[in-house]
């Protein structure tokens, strides 16, 4: 176990390189710089600022520089606020996207275990479609119309819920459901699916032989193994939900780190590009890596260690 | 058939609802069973063994299927009226049952240790997790598993296939049933351990005077450990008998059938006869006896009545025409 777990973190430093090597790279072949925008600055004071921020050093420098900024965790100020440290805006943004992250991903899996299993012990009877049908839309309908639909109906026309920004837990209410809905809407269908094959396995129909309850039934001896394929599917969702959220932020006016990603890119502001990059990057690497983790502890034939075994 | 059946089926019927119409799987099927008696219950794939066991633990999934006619009297309560709660607490208590395939009877996820308990503490509340697991142990050394200490932590994909079966018997007898139903428990084992699990049956028997249907296709199972024999065809009983009786004197040209079909080690020279053709449909089951069209014998009222059941001696008993001097009067009712 602590075999695969260090070699895991060493896959995880050299993927993190790979994609902090080619940000680097799409970030210098973009054309255009922080400092040819309309308000053309004369050429010294441009210099200038190239020489401040090391822009007018040749690649490889930029590059090794940019590396140090990485191993210290210092990104430097930004460029397009130069009163802002880059730390000072992950600072900031990444407790409202986690938030806003992390109970997605609660009411997400716990709706859509919620309904698969409905769904599955209700197969072909009104619930079961009631909750595919759910699971349909969801699936279908893009984030970013549900979330303007719900500002239209919940916050325009009914005045239930804040339209935007991030003060408190009502604020939360629509850009959850908004985000929430498509992986829940996934996990719902999965669950269904893998439930109603594992109730059909002998050691259900053993474990009712036994006399044990229903819920017993359900909850010991079929959802463990029908969320395993739920399981193998949540890396994916995470990157899903982790991209959602720079739009569902967007719309809902939340102060996130999603903002400042889309902006800096705009504004080609490096050092926060590669800060933000890095740092979901790095985030997303970590899920996954307790996503495998939580894997081998569902499931115990899953042995988890390094290639020469142990 | 007295006081001293254990458990007593009286005209099962047993439907499934379909897309493609109702199966008439178990049409009418009359057991009985004494206490520490082994009754073998055999027959081609598709006769109703397994639904008939299943009807008797009251697990055929509903929708589509039901139990609509008939009476299973287990020491004088009907199980077919009982309530679900009340059924939960006789499975695995009163009834036990252990599968075909001990690959997938025991759930990967959880270790032997818990599966072997679980059904002790459901049922009896009040037992310490300690006393649980002794239960357990003692039990695993009964169905002879060496190390049962440190076999009770471990998982399911940790054993081989005659040691996983051996796990379901142990599952099944640890609340101390008096009816065992044994669907097919050694098909999916290799010879020598069939016959290991065949000789465990035996002693618990012998230990614990537990009765045991036995369902299989097996007729060399069967004369190892059946006491009585029970040939199923289409959903219908049709010929009982000791093992004795169906062996050396089969009087069913079915039965005949099967005992034509095993090979035989000791007679040289002989060749197979397999039953030509197919069971019959059971969407729309024939009137008269299943087996006509593949009847070597049949006769025309055969083909339009259902045989009587005929008592031959003792223990033996059959429903066929050939056995009985009623069908040439049958016949002539019928054709009125």
């Amino acid at each position: 176990m602590l075999r695969y777990i260090l070699k895991r973190l060493l896959i995880m430093v050299i993927t993190l390189w790979i994609i902090v090597t080619l940000t680097f790279v799409l970030m210098v072949t973009i054309p255009g710089s922080p400092f040819n925008s309309e308000q053309s600055s004369n050429e010294t004071v441009q210099a200038n600022l190239e020489r401040h921020y090391n822009l007018d050093k040749p690649y490889h420098i930029q590059y090794l520089l940019y590396i140090k900024s990485i191993l210290t965790f210092d990104f430097g100020p930004s460029i397009s606020q130069p009163n802002q440290g880059v730390n000072d805006l992950l600072g900031r943004g990444f407790p409202i996207s986690f938030e806003l992250g992390i109970v997605t991903i609660i009411v997400a899996v716990i709706s859509g275990i919620i309904l698969g299993i409905l769904a599955a012990l209700r197969h072909n009877r009104i619930m079961d479609y009631l909750a595919m049908g759910v699971a349909v839309l969801g699936i279908s309908i893009p984030n970013f119309i549900l979330a303007t639909l719900l500002i239209q109906k919940l916050a325009v026309d009914r005045e239930w819920f804040p339209v935007a920004t991030w003060q408190g837990p009502e604020y939360m209410v629509l850009p959850i459901i908004a985000l929430a809905t498509g992986p829940m809407a996934i996990i719902a269908r999965l669950t269904r699916s893998t439930m109603l094959d594992v109730l059909t396995q002998d050691y259900i129909k053993m474990a009712r032989a036994k006399g044990l309850s229903p819920w017993k039934i359900i909850f010991k001896h079929a959802l463990r193994n029908a969320l395993m394929p739920v399981i193998t599917i949540m890396g994916t969702l995470l990157a899903g939900i982790l991209t959602g959220t720079f739009v569902i932020e967007k719309i809902f006016a939340i102060p996130g780190m999603g903002k400042y990603f889309v902006e800096s890119i705009n504004h080609r502001d490096y050092p926060v590009i590669m800060g933000t990059t890095v740092f979901y990057s790095a985030f997303l690497i970590i899920m996954l890596f307790l996503v495998d983790i939580a894997y081998g502890i569902l499931d115990p034939r899953i042995k988890l260690h390094g290639k020469d075994g142990d | 058939m007295g006081k001293d059946n254990i458990l007593q089926v009286k005209d099962l019927h047993v439907t499934f609802s379909t897309y493609g119409g109702t199966v008439k799987a178990v049409r009418g099927v009359h057991l009985h069973l004494k206490k520490r008696e082994t009754l073998a219950i055999v027959g081609e794939s598709g006769c109703g063994k397994s639904v008939t066991s299943n009807a008797i633990m009251r697990l055929i999934p509903n929708p589509p299927g039901k139990i609509t006619k008939g009476q299973i009297l287990f020491k004088g309560t009907d199980l077919t009226k009982v309530s679900e709660k009340k059924m939960r607490s006789i499975r695995g208590v009163d009834i036990s049952m252990i599968f075909q395939d001990p690959m997938t009877a025991l759930n990967p996820t959880l270790t032997i240790g818990t599966q072997l308990t679980e059904g002790l503490r459901q049922h009896h509340k009040n037992i310490s997790r300690q006393n649980a697991k002794e239960k357990a142990l003692e039990m695993m050394e009964i169905v002879e598993i060496p190390n049962a200490m440190e076999r009770f932590k471990q998982y399911p994909h940790q054993f081989s296939g005659g040691m996983r079966q051996r796990i379901v018997i142990a599952m099944a007898l640890i609340c101390e049933p008096e009816l065992l139903i044994a669907d097919e428990p050694t098909t999916a084992l290799d010879v020598t351990i069939q016959a290991q699990i065949l000789e465990l049956f035996e002693r618990i028997q012998e230990k614990t005077g537990i009765s045991i249907i036995l369902i299989t296709h097996d007729l060399g199972v069967v004369a190892k450990i059946a006491d009585r024999i029970a040939v199923m065809y289409a959903g219908k009983i049709v010929e009982t008998g000791t093992k004795r009786d169906i062996f050396y004197h089969p009087q069913h040209p079915y039965t005949k059938g099967l005992l034509h079909s095993v090979p035989r080690l000791d007679l040289e020279g002989e060749t197979l006869e397999p039953i030509e053709g197919t069971p019959p449909d059971l969407f729309s089951p024939p009137k008269g006896c299943p087996f006509t069209a593949r009847c070597p014998y049949a006769m025309e009222v055969c083909n339009k009545v259902f045989p009587v059941h005929t008592k031959l001696t003792k223990s033996h008993e059959v429903n066929c025409w050939l056995q009985d001097e009623r069908a040439k009067q049958t016949l002539a009712e019928v054709a009125k």
